[in-house]
């Protein structure tokens, strides 16, 4: 498990994100909420290890990332990006591409890795395009098969950087039901979102950052009762009882 | 980038790369066989074979045309994978040694020690090795440390290319005998060249040829991107680091002897992107290869066409790369990279 203690990390000596703590439980889908530029993209950075902390520390099951190789963070913690390059390669090439934490000298990937990223791609409704060049296909089915990278990673914990931003509503479903059966097979699953009431509706906890603080930790029905969200995103954030269950609506904020 | 990827299947790939190699070793048995001395195939093959040595043809052979074709090859070569290293490293598809100022920075180096040490002839691959670490590590710097626009980093090395070469100008004006050794050095050619002028750079090309090669699994993950590179467990500024010495290895060594040959490092690792697609083991193959080739038909053309008079090999490069590679780009809809 992954845990934020106190942690401080920004970029040439200015902390973005200041004096975090929080862990991102096994089996739960995680949502880091925030306006633009409040820090959830760095949180991610640094709880990847990709940004050292300033001060405080991240702990990988217990152990300070700064006392552990770069491929063994890769081990335990997956990361699905907001930018990426597109190489033009088959989508089983790139799934593979996940196996590499595992790899030793001479670095082939063997039939068991050929499996794991089989059924990665199975996982996340890609298994029709193993053979399709990724540059040929669409954004949500490329999503799909970068997804499937960070799953055949075959990792405890995996973060997604608005894995849903780019994606029409139907594949934002499928995303959001992908990170849930991840989470039902014991996954921690952590993603930042832009989109208040899909977070609303579909984790098990939020996270709400300002300004580089988490203000607010915790189920989704205690964050929306707190009306932090209001006071954070400037907007009115309701409820009503629907035939589909109770529903999240946004409107402006009267001023 | 879509891309013509007939050749996508494991079996497509293995005819594509036979039929590459058998036309590379054609080409340079031509090279070989054919100049402005006639000479029988048969003479050829009992010259290679060591049973004809002393004639003047055998001579001719062996002091002219086997170290110019090696040397066509091994800058092809050379030059080709260096352009595959540094569009991986930079992911940028518009680099290449001779865009980004690394050829010209050899090439600065070179003359400068051979204006000012003209017995040190025997150190230039190591020279210009040093000349090409300085033009490759001033445009990695430079734009890594501002986090610039991939444009502006051609635009970088554009200004450090164009600077190396006023530095170049600058010293074969001052020492017009500077670089008399190594003739036609600003358009790029093997006239004169000896095996052994070529033997330590050749040492060096094959030995970067293969660290290279070796590391083409983490030059597939680097070209994911610095992030998703780094979560998957690369040591990302390590292996870049490793990489530009070896580009820069390999370029500085091409024109230690070859003088700054152009073109082929843009040209040849976008051709076999097309063809190939972007895996990193068969694109470092087939670039080898086809820079060999693509290099030594030239030089081959730049001997014959107006024989007895020869053209400097980089004119050639440019006369037949140029109309080629603007087919490739705008053949499809767009000419998008």
């Amino acid at each position: 498990m992954i845990q934020l203690r106190e942690l401080s990390a920004g970029y040439f000596g200015n902390p973005i994100i200041r004096n975090i703590t929080m862990e991102f439980a096994p089996g739960k889908v995680t949502v880091l909420l925030g306006p633009n530029g409040s820090g959830k993209s760095t949180l991610l950075k640094a709880a990847l290890g990709l940004l050292p902390p300033m001060s405080g520390a991240v702990l990988y099951d217990g152990v300070d990332t700064r006392k552990l190789k770069r491929r063994q963070i890769a081990q335990k913690a997956a990361f699905l990006t907001q930018s990426r390059n597109t190489p033009s390669i088959q989508a089983l090439r790139m799934v593979l591409h996940g196996r590499f934490p595992y790899l030793t000298y001479p670095r082939y990937y063997g039939r068991q890795d050929y499996a794991i990223s089989r059924s990665a791609l199975e996982a996340t409704g890609s298994l029709q395009h193993e053979n399709t060049n990724v540059s040929q296909l669409s954004g949500g089915q490329r999503q799909g098969v970068y997804l499937a990278m960070a799953l055949a990673q075959d990792t405890l914990t995996v973060f997604m950087d608005e894995p849903t931003t780019y994606l029409d509503i139907s594949h934002q479903f499928q995303l959001m039901q992908t990170a849930h059966s991840l989470s039902l097979d014991g996954k921690a699953v952590v993603l930042v979102l832009h989109d208040i009431l899909l977070a609303l509706r579909e984790a098990d906890c939020i996270g709400v950052l300002q300004e580089g603080r988490l203000v607010y930790f915790d189920k989704p029905d205690s964050v929306y009762q707190s009306g932090i969200l209001e006071q954070v995103f400037q907007t009115s954030v309701h409820r009503m009882d629907t035939p589909h269950g109770t529903q999240y609506y946004c409107i402006p904020k009267e001023t | 980038m879509k891309s013509l990827r007939i050749f996508s299947t494991r079996c497509g790939n293995g005819i594509f790369f036979a039929g590459l190699s058998i036309l590379t070793l054609a080409t340079a048995v031509l090279s070989l066989w054919i100049g402005s001395v006639k000479l029988s195939p048969a003479l050829v093959f009992n010259v290679l074979i060591g049973r004809e040595t002393d004639s003047v043809a055998a001579r001719i052979i062996l002091y002219s045309r086997l170290p110019r074709t090696c040397a066509a090859m091994l800058a092809g070569a050379a030059l080709s994978i260096s352009g595959v290293i540094i569009q991986t490293v930079l992911n940028n598809p518009l680099a290449s040694p001779g865009v980004i100022g690394v050829n010209s920075g050899a090439g600065f180096t070179v003359a400068l020690v051979c204006a000012i040490a003209p017995l040190a002839q025997q150190y230039t691959p190591l020279v210009a090795f040093f000349g090409a670490l300085a033009g490759v590590f001033l445009v990695t710097i430079l734009s890594q440390r501002t986090g610039a626009s991939r444009m502006t980093v051609i635009l970088a090395g554009v200004a450090i290319s164009a600077l190396f070469g006023a530095g170049i100008d600058t010293v074969v004006t001052l020492v017009p005998d500077a670089v008399s050794g190594i003739t036609d050095f600003r358009i790029g050619g093997f006239t004169g060249v000896t095996m052994l002028q070529l033997a330590p750079a050749a040492g060096l090309i094959l030995i970067s040829l293969g660290i290279t090669l070796s590391l083409s699994p983490q030059m597939d993950i680097l070209a994911l991107g610095s992030d998703t590179a780094r979560s998957l467990g690369l040591s990302v500024s390590f292996v870049r680091f490793i990489l530009l010495v070896l580009a820069a290895a390999l370029a500085g060594a091409a024109v230690s002897f070859g003088g700054l040959i152009g073109f082929v490092g843009l040209i040849v690792p976008h051709t076999m992107r097309r063809f190939l697609g972007e895996n990193s083991l068969p694109l470092l193959f087939s670039s080898a290869l086809a820079g060999a080739f693509f290099v030594t038909i030239c030089d081959l053309l730049a001997r014959i066409l107006f024989s007895p008079f020869e053209l400097p090999v980089g004119i050639l490069l440019a006369f037949a790369g140029g109309p080629f590679f603007l087919w490739l780009l705008f053949k499809q809809k767009g000419g998008r990279i």
